[in-house]
């Protein structure tokens, strides 16, 4: 069934490269408008980032940065189709236009950017890769790894990094393969692994998947960067734009103080010149991008700010219970920090 | 694939330019769109020219269409550095080696499982088959049983239920079920000592070559001593006892030929001997278990269309029932099994792809899942393994028809 969707995405990529013409600025958003949703990429099943609920209702915070895209587009945040891609089908499902953004816990990296003609709009998570242990092993750090066999999503940056890192650190390992996030999973519950290795934010995701979470433990090594963003593909700034402002929009209202219950009152009655700007109480800069010009205050009510979309899906009240860590805004002891509406 | 490779044979080529030329001696001279060779002729350039320029206009058409959208095509990624582990490789391998030996590497682990596969896949069959024709019930009546029911599931189940269900349930590499102490079947794999190179490796080497030699020289003799007096000669035998007499006294005099590396327990894994990984395991058993089903079937038809008149033929002339079944049977059966079994074989090198549900790292797995992703260079990787798989099938396909075309009936 992957094989078979890998191939087609792969087929479609040949064909739509074969015959159709080449994209041009503006021409995403068109589309969009025209079709009347956005068609949004995301992973196979990770809690917290993207998984489907029992209603069969995609949710996670790459799940809410498409539907915030679509509240600044629409107005509807509802106006979105997901696609399930594996890690390996994410790019050419992306290249040949089956999705028109991949929110999908991606990892921003330069060949990515420069060679895949696809672009990077920003960071929704900062993550790294560490390592999830089975406690029967004793492992206490990732140093101790030595021999180990490892189990690794295919097609992944963590498969370059963990050769990394053992190499950097003269140690041997093995390491399987697997196309799914839930086959590794499996291949670590029954002992084919060591352990199993991953962005750090998916190991708390897979653990609480397995069948006796507490039998695992994640080491506390972080041995890479991994800035996980939503993707595009080049040649379209305007549609670049929109989604990179979406999540920018998103940040500014948490550092505003802007959520999804004041963000009505605010539009109407704030004093602040930088919230009513945010808010589209003044100026056009919504229709700058080429959007409503209350397009923010579409996105954080019916979707939320960043730190609410953030405890929603992943915080302490979630089973994932993430701490915000390095995702906390600029001013709050992390490093999330986007530039200014105005 | 009913047919096969065969079919090209039974194609008909209309106009050869050969037959065109002998026929315009003495015909009216000049073009004419009304002669029908003329127009033959014509629609077959118009036909060649269309294939091209839309091969041409498809490939231009890609290629700026790539260009436009920033990516990077060509084949040059193929010397960058991969940077990525694997986990089986025949040759060696280190992180920092190009993406071009990954490819290798792919191919050889694909071309492993084939020959693996294809080598039991037909002992197996050719054994079902003839059990299936047995007249003791039992026998073949489990052999029907298991015709009917591994030809009827989809390989890829069959596969995830060898490696998810069988192997991965086995216990880990301290529990390991282990066989004289020397193999051990655990949930890494299958752990057995080494061969290595040893003092009489080269010495045992050379008394291989010589023993082969020493039986064509035999096989020579006897064939020409068996047609010009009619006495046989017990070829097989002999045969084998000078491949075991003349390697045998090589490893007396000069020492053994291998040196045995025993698998040991060291942390969490065994250490040295050679290891069969579960997805090498699995993959093989499964690919082996449903081809070997097709194969009975095609073994059993072939035997079955053998006439019994044949048997009674040779059985009045004198002949006892060993060479009946060797000198008249099988051979006629065989002009039977080829054909299909060819087909077989190039399903069951296909099938091999099937591996990446398992994370085994053959050409599907590595070159057109792992590579292609980090790369981004989804049509050259495509086009590349696709290329593979269809020089793989074409020289299982030429092997075979060689071996049919040896084998076929000489119509004098």
């Amino acid at each position: 069934m992957k094989m078979l969707k890998s191939t087609l995405a792969v087929l479609t990529a040949a064909t739509v490269l074969g015959v159709s013409s080449f994209a041009q600025a503006g021409a995403t958003l068109d589309a969009i408008q025209k079709k009347g949703f956005i068609q949004c990429g995301v992973s196979d099943g990770l809690p917290g980032f993207s998984v489907p609920d029992a209603t069969g209702k995609i949710q996670g915070i790459d799940a809410d940065v498409c539907r915030a895209v679509a509240a600044a587009v629409f107005g509807d945040a509802t106006k979105v189709k997901f696609s399930q891609l594996n890690a390996k089908e994410r790019f050419t499902a992306l290249q040949s236009g089956e999705i028109d953004v991949l929110s999908r816990n991606t990892t921003w990296t330069s060949s990515r950017d420069a060679g895949m003609g696809l672009i990077f709009t920003g960071v929704t998570y900062y993550d790294g890769v560490g390592f999830l242990a089975n406690k029967k092993l004793g492992v206490k750090s990732a140093k101790e790894l030595d021999g180990a066999t490892i189990c690794i999503q295919a097609g992944t940056t963590t498969e370059l990094n963990v050769s990394d890192y053992f190499r950097a650190n003269g140690l041997k390992y093995t390491p399987i393969t697997f196309d799914t996030s839930d086959e590794s999973a499996k291949a670590l519950e029954s002992g084919r692994c060591d352990v199993l290795t991953s962005d750090k934010s998916q190991l708390y995701a897979q653990r609480s998947k397995l069948a006796t979470p507490t039998d695992y433990v994640v080491l506390p090594e972080t041995i890479s960067k991994e800035p996980l963003g939503p993707v595009v593909r080049k040649g379209d700034e305007e549609w670049l734009n929109i989604v990179k402002w979406t999540l920018f929009a998103m940040l500014d209202a948490e550092e505003a103080g802007i959520t999804s219950k004041n963000v009505v009152e605010e539009a109407k009655s704030t004093k602040n010149p930088d919230v009513a700007r945010l808010l589209g109480a003044d100026g056009e800069y919504g229709k700058d991008l080429k959007l409503p010009n209350d397009w923010v205050v579409k996105i954080v009510s019916q979707v939320g700010n960043y730190g609410e979309v953030f405890e929603k899906n992943l915080g302490k009240g979630t089973p994932l219970a993430i701490d915000r860590g390095l995702n906390a805004l600029w001013n709050n002891g992390g490093i999330q920090y986007a530039p200014p509406v105005r | 694939m009913p047919g096969g490779p065969y079919a090209a044979r039974r194609c008909y080529i209309p106009f050869l330019p050969g037959h065109f030329m002998q026929n315009q001696i003495g015909a009216p001279k000049g073009f004419s769109l009304t002669d029908p060779r003329v127009r033959a002729w014509l629609f077959q350039i118009i036909t060649i020219v269309a294939v091209v320029a839309l091969g041409w206009f498809l490939f231009k058409n890609t290629q700026t269409n790539l260009q436009h959208r920033g990516i990077t095509s060509g084949f040059e990624f193929l010397q960058r550095s991969a940077g990525f582990g694997i986990a089986q490789h025949l040759i060696d391998y280190t992180e920092s080696d190009s993406y071009a030996r990954v490819f290798v590497i792919g191919l050889l682990n694909t071309l492993l499982v084939t020959g693996i596969g294809l080598v039991l896949a037909t002992l197996l069959g050719f054994i079902i088959g003839v059990a299936r024709l047995s007249s003791n019930w039992m026998i073949n009546k489990l052999a029907t049983v298991y015709v009917e029911t591994f030809r009827n599931i989809p390989p890829l189940l069959q596969i995830l239920f060898w490696y998810f269900a069988v192997f991965l349930t086995m216990p880990g590499p301290r529990g390991s079920h282990s066989l004289w102490n020397m193999f051990y079947l655990s949930n890494r794999g299958l752990n057995m000592p080494a061969a290595l190179k040893a003092d009489g490796t080269w010495p045992f080497l050379i008394a291989v070559v010589i023993a082969i030699v020493a039986i064509g020289v035999m096989v020579k003799w006897a064939n020409k001593r068996f047609e010009d007096t009619g006495v046989p000669f017990h070829k097989f035998w002999t045969g084998l006892a000078l491949l075991i007499v003349i390697p045998g006294l090589s490893a007396l005099v000069f020492g053994s030929p291998v040196h045995w590396e025993m698998p040991e327990l060291r942390g969490f894994n065994f250490v040295g001997g050679w290891v069969m990984i579960p997805e090498l395991l699995a993959l093989t058993l499964a690919l082996t278990v449903y081809t070997a089903a097709f194969i009975a079937e095609i073994v059993r038809s072939g035997i079955k269309s053998v006439s019994h008149g044949q048997t009674e033929a040779a059985r009045s002339l004198g002949l006892r029932p060993g060479p009946t079944l060797r000198k008249v049977i099988i051979p006629q059966a065989l002009r039977v099994i080829i054909p299909p079994l060819t087909s077989q074989y190039l399903n069951l090198a296909k099938n091999s792809s099937l591996a990446a549900g398992i994370g085994y790292p053959e050409m599907v797995s590595l070159f057109a899942g792992t590579v292609l992703n980090q790369t981004g260079q989804a049509i050259e990787v495509i086009a590349i393994t696709m290329s593979v798989y269809l020089a793989i099938s074409i020289s299982i396909s030429l092997l075979m028809n060689w071996y049919n075309k040896r084998i076929a009936l000489i119509e004098r």
